[in-house]
């Protein structure tokens, strides 16, 4: 019995989320006397794999193969299936990002173990009995998840579990995977991705804005406040829908569930679908005109005033505070 | 091209949520059930696919019979046949595997679900379905273009996209952007009364995890306002009451 921890890069640097993970299967290693081996997939190089040691998990796997150096969701999911067998690994901790999400059913398939998804904290153990907190209802509601099942597939919601440094030297051992031409069949055409921006789903802080800002062309403010706070932008589904901000920024019941530290709501009313989406966040601020916006129920703080007149003060304030 | 599109019927979005039996239950009274949100797309886009000539549509549900009139809905928007698995949709594997055990014997070109229900938010019935099966899958797609028997897909990765192409059959999730939800004539509405709905039996799935309690989120204190010419003052708490900036 061990834990294995597939820890996810983009373009051979890991994600937040990774070393999230990492501190996570740490955690629930020590709480089971377990112990822990992180899995990397495709090209990271030495420098970036030491930084699984400094996070307390010493023992990396490494499959670096051609093929494999691209995401392929058949592929990805046939490796970890493989690695969790060969290293017996009873309980596989994966990030609950967009690849994960897609890569976890299927890892929990092969290995006829239980999905946990979407894990908020460490678990409740109690002999064989695990007990897992998730959101449902998109995050109107929690629930506690139990499973005595021997494997466990686990992912881990961006932004719940804090990446504790534990510096710890690595051996990285290599891995030849097996894998079948048949989990190679999608071609990957293209890649786009905004490198200078901040990605959503895995954000510290999220500056959102909704129709109170009354046309895409005043998202100047709302984008130059993002980048003084290290933010990422979202906005609400009547925002999107009116195409002023793509489908990716739309928060909410039918959009992306967020938990930030921090979430600055402008201009946005608080309507129940949208509050689904976002009332996980650690701490709301809400900049609305109208002082009877339901948004001001539910956040911690409040400014009733004009987003034209509030965000530009707001930056000024916080450039003053940064000096 | 034939086509399944896989339905769940989830609580209106604007429903409440509180639970009964000693909070180990979603209470239903009052609740106004709809076609999940992300469903409607994957079914707004088969449609959109099947009046553009490209195949027919069914649609499958696992639930009582209870979701009669979801099924309805969904025949209404525009599918041309249903099928009711008759159990309570107990958990996504168990869900997905009475889907595939359908779709095994069907050979469907094209398998499409809602990216995630918003009950339970699991983003799990699709790639279960495409592992079961054995075929490629797309958990999260925010385009789909069928061409013939290839497909041209943009998949959601954080903070952009990649554009994927791979040939049918495959599973995928559809997210916003992929069509706009259709809404039924008077012409569906009528007609999908005497369109088919045929009703299987279940087959048994082990159980692997159980809901035992649900919870409401804690409840927020009370908000503390700022007036609007004191910013200063939100910064200084953003930093050092709440230790977020």
């Amino acid at each position: 019995m061990s834990i294995l921890v597939y820890i996810e890069n983009i373009e051979g640097a890991f994600k937040k989320s990774a070393f999230e993970a990492i501190s996570y299967a740490k955690a629930i290693g020590e709480l089971t006397q377990q112990e822990v081996q992180a899995l990397s997939i495709g090209q990271v190089d030495e420098t970036e794999l030491n930084k699984v040691g400094k996070y307390g998990v010493g023992k990396v796997i490494r499959v670096n193969t051609d093929k494999l150096s691209q995401f392929q969701n058949q592929a990805y999911a046939a490796v970890i299936a493989d690695v969790a067998r060969q290293v017996g690994a009873t309980s596989i901790i994966l990030s609950n990002s967009f690849s994960g999400k897609g890569l976890a059913p299927r890892v929990a398939a092969k290995l006829e173990a239980a999905l946990i998804d979407g894990a908020l904290e460490l678990p409740t153990i109690s002999g064989s009995s695990w007990e897992f907190r998730k959101s449902v209802f998109s995050s109107k509601a929690i629930a506690t998840v139990e499973t005595s099942a021997a494997t466990k597939v686990i992912t881990l919601n961006p932004n719940t579990f804090e990446a504790k440094e534990a510096d710890t030297p690595i051996s990285v051992e290599d891995f030849q995977p097996s894998v079948q031409d048949k989990d190679f069949s999608i071609i990957i055409k293209d890649i786009v991705r905004a490198t200078d921006k901040v990605a959503l789903p895995e954000a510290s802080i999220v500056v959102s804005a909704g129709r109170g800002m009354k046309g895409p062309e005043n998202w100047g403010m709302i984008e130059e406040l993002a980048e003084i706070l290290g933010a990422a932008t979202a906005c609400s589904k009547p925002v999107s829908d009116a195409g002023w901000r793509p489908h990716a920024e739309h928060v909410g019941q039918t959009g992306l569930a967020v938990s930030p530290n921090l979430y600055i709501a402008i201009g946005i009313s608080g309507a129940i679908q949208h509050l689904a989406g976002v009332s996980s966040s650690k701490t709301i601020v809400v900049i609305n005109k109208d002082p009877e916006a339901p948004f001001f129920k539910v956040a911690d703080y409040g400014i009733v005033g004009d987003a034209f007149d509030v965000v530009p003060r707001l930056i000024e304030a916080l450039k003053l505070k940064k000096g | 091209m034939k086509i399944l599109v896989c339905i769940s019927q989830v609580p209106d979005t604007t429903s409440k949520i509180t639970f009964t039996d000693n909070n180990t239950a979603f209470n239903t009274a009052g609740i106004q059930f709809i076609i999940n949100p992300y469903d409607e797309i994957a079914l707004s886009k088969a449609v959109e696919l099947a009046e553009g000539g490209q195949g027919n549509v069914t649609v499958i549900h696992v639930g009582e019979a209870a979701s009669d009139a979801t099924i309805r809905k969904a025949l209404a928007i525009g599918a041309y046949e249903a099928v009711r698995v008759d159990a309570v949709p107990r958990d996504a594997w168990f869900v997905a595997n009475q889907i595939a055990n359908y779709a095994k014997e069907q050979s469907f070109d094209l398998i499409l679900t809602g990216r995630e229900s918003i009950d339970y938010n699991g983003v799990q019935v699709g790639s279960y379905i495409a592992e079961l099966l054995g075929i490629p899958s797309i958990a999260i797609a925010k385009k789909i273009e069928i061409n013939g028997t290839e497909a041209t897909i943009d998949r959601e990765i954080e903070g952009g996209k990649e554009v994927l192409s791979v040939s049918l059959p495959i599973v995928i999730g559809a997210a916003e952007g992929v069509a706009e939800p259709k809404i039924p004539n008077m012409r569906g509405i009528m007609g999908a009364r005497s369109k088919p709905l045929q009703v299987i039996s279940p087959i048994d799935v082990p159980v692997l995890s159980t809901i035992k309690q649900y919870e409401s989120p804690a409840p927020r204190g009370a908000v503390k306002l700022i007036e609007p010419d004191n910013v200063a003052q939100l910064v200084e708490l953003l930093h050092s009451e709440a230790k977020v900036i």
